[in-house]
């Protein structure tokens, strides 16, 4: 299937001005789209006309060097910042997001560095925070230790020894599967990862990437913001990359290699021949 | 424990390759709770010895520590062990087990509140002065009126911690100041009350409730439901849990912790059924042991099966999760100073029941570190999220021990503050030891 999602970039001064043309995917809308977001605090301009697409069922990495505006592009998408301008589309309709509560009421949930979990509580108290089940006043235990191990079965979360143990007792890679599946049993239709791989070990971060993978075979739409270009080239569909608050490329990550996408990162352009990404194969 | 089944093209790498990741995994993972893992008796026994090498102790520590206070004491004075005293200790740890509940609460948001004593003065002179003349209310509305004043009193102080953002540190020393005060101005608005102190009558059922006894037989047949009812509940649900696939304790244990809990009963019910009168027979458990038992249970029941209890630890370990989680922090804080005042004013009741009397001159100061001390020494933190309900009989046990037995020596006051301030910092230190080296396991 062709997929024309990749922007104009290679050896293009210019880049940054066509961004804002937005491209129509051929084999249906993503599920979320941003057109010409812009964002400003003061007078730093920290978005420029960013244009991204997340499409449900793939891996959209987020690349950029530091400044490059990924935080503010994902605390955008989750709510906590609202746009001075440009479109947010999502499910093919415009909204506009004033809350992290209305965002996670469309099914968007962000996983940040911290991870957010309570050390003292095992993982199924965890997972379930803030949704506890109960009958009659009483915490229904049975049925939420049911859901939570179905959930991380089915995610393939086979490392950790007992779900009745204090988060504080596992790895980061089993800490970072605990945030996902709770992602998960939010019915999450986009999961927004924030570094998910910084400061885990090898096996950590293979566990991670695999489950990230499965997480998106689900369905789910997920953006990860990552540093690390091996771990973006091992698990990403796409990638989408910034440079000093403006879109300088995105598309099919095939189209890629880690050498353009440096040159993107660095200096918002590459210079590269053979590449392949121009103009998304088209 | 589930295992993802590896395509059949790959297994032996997929296969060896899980292996060498699991084992990764458990070099990494620490020990805390193996104890959920393993079915047998033995097993268990030994997941419990690795987590307590891992520096979580649980209970171990404060049990060696009372057995150790005991020995001191009978070695000391003969006269600890006998049944007369040890109902004495039972009555003073029960005041400090229901200070060391509410303390526990406010410890658990990793926040302190200071005022308990003197919230616990407040709701004392209220219910006594209501039930005693001129008043002559009944017993029930007095409590119900004395114990909604000191939830009250915590409801400010919480509104006022959570609201203006406050710490509770200071914004309970403030309560400390002003309950003291308000104590006196009850005092002197009230006629009934001569000199700053307001009798209980002793024929009504606040005065009972430290002062009467279960008959001999009464406390036997207490003891035989009350073990029988657990053993039913636990038994049942661990069988339960199991036949659902959940995660249980082996029966062994099960059965082991409901044979403790019965030795424990019939040693305390024989205790207390022994004549310790001197004159006129006297015998039969205060009425003052079940009432507390009811409340630490009630304590545990609201921290391990509701919502409000989940949010309390959550907030504890991690307030911005638990903000995060939609949950409602401010409420869920200020809802638990309501509860530690509300618990402080049962410990009210209790003094005032134990003493006959509540006086201007409560040392409400004085609770309050036997409170902290006792929760801490009970095996709750400091730093919050870590803490049970019945750690609050434990080191209301330990606090009443030495407070009895020092006070059976003829131990001077001054002797007794200072080593009841050295249990407290040594229970303290434990604490952060134990907390840096279960941070360095993990």
């Amino acid at each position: 299937m062709r997929r024309p999602w990749a922007r104009d970039g290679g050896g293009h001064p210019d880049t940054a001005t066509q961004a804002g043309v937005p491209s129509a995917p051929v084999d249906g809308a993503p599920l979320l789209s941003l057109r010409g977001l812009s964002k400003g605090f003061g007078p730093v301009q920290a978005l420029t006309r960013v244009d991204l697409d997340l499409p449900a069922g793939q891996i959209t990495a987020l690349a950029g060097d530091n400044g490059a505006g990924k935080s503010v592009t994902i605390k955008t998408i989750s709510g906590l910042w609202e746009p001075d301008g440009g479109q947010m589309v999502w499910e093919g309709h415009p909204v506009v997001l004033r809350s992290p509560k209305e965002a996670e009421g469309l099914g968007i949930t962000t996983i940040y560095q911290d991870l957010a979990l309570c050390d003292n509580l095992d993982i199924v108290q965890n997972m379930f925070l803030g949704h506890e089940r109960s009958r009659r006043g009483v915490l229904d235990e049975a049925s939420m230790e049911l859901t939570a191990r179905r959930t991380l079965e089915e995610l393939h979360v086979t490392t950790v020894r007992s779900i009745r143990q204090p988060v504080a007792s596992l790895s980061g890679g089993q800490r970072q599967s605990v945030a996902v599946a709770k992602a998960v049993m939010s019915h999450a239709k986009l999961v927004i990862m924030d570094e998910p791989t910084a400061a885990l070990g090898v096996t950590q971060t293979r566990m991670v990437l695999d489950l990230i993978k499965r997480l998106s075979s689900q369905g789910v739409a997920v953006l990860v913001v990552s540093h690390n270009l091996n771990d973006v080239f091992a698990m990403a569909d796409r990638i989408a990359i910034l440079h000093l608050g403006r879109s300088v490329a995105s598309g099919p990550i095939t189209d890629f290699d880690p050498q353009v996408v440096v040159d993107y990162m660095t200096t918002g352009s590459s210079t590269r021949a053979g590449s392949g990404h121009h103009d998304g194969e088209g | 424990m589930a295992r993802a089944e590896p395509p059949p093209a790959e297994e032996p790498k997929a296969a060896a390759e899980e292996a060498s990741e699991l084992a990764a995994m458990a070099a990494t993972t620490g020990v805390t709770s193996p104890e959920l893992l393993v079915d047998s008796l033995g097993e268990y026994l030994r997941a419990w010895w690795t987590r307590i090498r891992a520096g979580e102790s649980g209970a171990l520590p404060v049990l060696g520590g009372l057995v150790l206070i005991v020995v001191i004491f009978q070695v000391q004075q003969s006269a600890f062990l006998s049944a007369k005293n040890l109902v004495n200790l039972f009555i003073l740890a029960a005041l400090f087990v229901l200070f060391g509940l509410s303390e526990i609460f406010a410890l658990l948001l990793s926040e302190i509140d200071l005022s308990i004593g003197y919230v616990a003065g407040v709701g004392a002179f209220i219910i006594a002065e209501l039930i005693a003349p001129p008043n002559n209310w009944p017993w029930l509305p007095a409590v119900i009126l004395g114990l909604l004043a000191t939830a009250f009193l915590g409801l400010l102080q919480g509104l006022l911690i959570t609201r203006f953002r406050l710490p509770s540190f200071v914004v309970t020393l403030g309560g400390y100041l002003f309950f003291q005060g308000l104590i006196i101005y009850l005092a002197d608005i009230d006629s009934g009350a001569v000199g700053g102190v307001v009798r209980v009558p002793s024929t009504s059922v606040v005065f009972d409730l430290v002062n009467d006894n279960m008959s001999p037989l009464v406390g036997w047949i207490a003891l035989v439901v009350v073990v029988a009812l657990f053993a039913a509940v636990s038994l049942s649900r661990a069988a339960r849990r199991r036949s659902q696939g959940l995660s249980a304790p082996p029966i062994s244990i099960v059965v082991l912790t409901v044979a403790a809990s019965a030795v424990a009963g019939v040693v305390l019910v024989v205790v207390c059924n022994v004549n310790r009168g001197v004159l006129v027979p006297l015998n039969g458990v205060p009425w003052v042991i079940p009432f507390v038992l009811l409340v630490v249970l009630a304590a545990s029941f609201m921290l391990n099966r509701t919502r409000l209890g989940r949010y309390i630890y959550a907030i504890g370990a991690n307030p911005e999760a638990a903000r995060r989680a939609g949950i409602n922090v401010a409420m869920v804080r200020t809802l638990t100073f309501v509860i530690c005042a509300f618990t402080a004013g049962l410990a009210g009741l209790v003094y005032e029941s134990w003493l006959g009397s509540v006086s201007v001159g409560i040392s409400g100061g004085t609770y309050i570190l036997f409170a902290v001390a006792a929760a801490v020494i009970g095996g709750t933190s400091l730093y919050g999220g870590r803490g049970k309900a019945y750690h609050a009989l434990l080191g209301g046990l330990v606090i009443g021990a030495v407070d009895n037995g020092l006070g059976l020596l003829g131990v001077t006051a001054a002797g007794q503050d200072m080593a009841t301030a050295l249990v407290l910092i040594a229970a303290v230190t434990v604490d952060s030891v134990l907390r840096r080296r279960g941070t360095q396991t993990v």
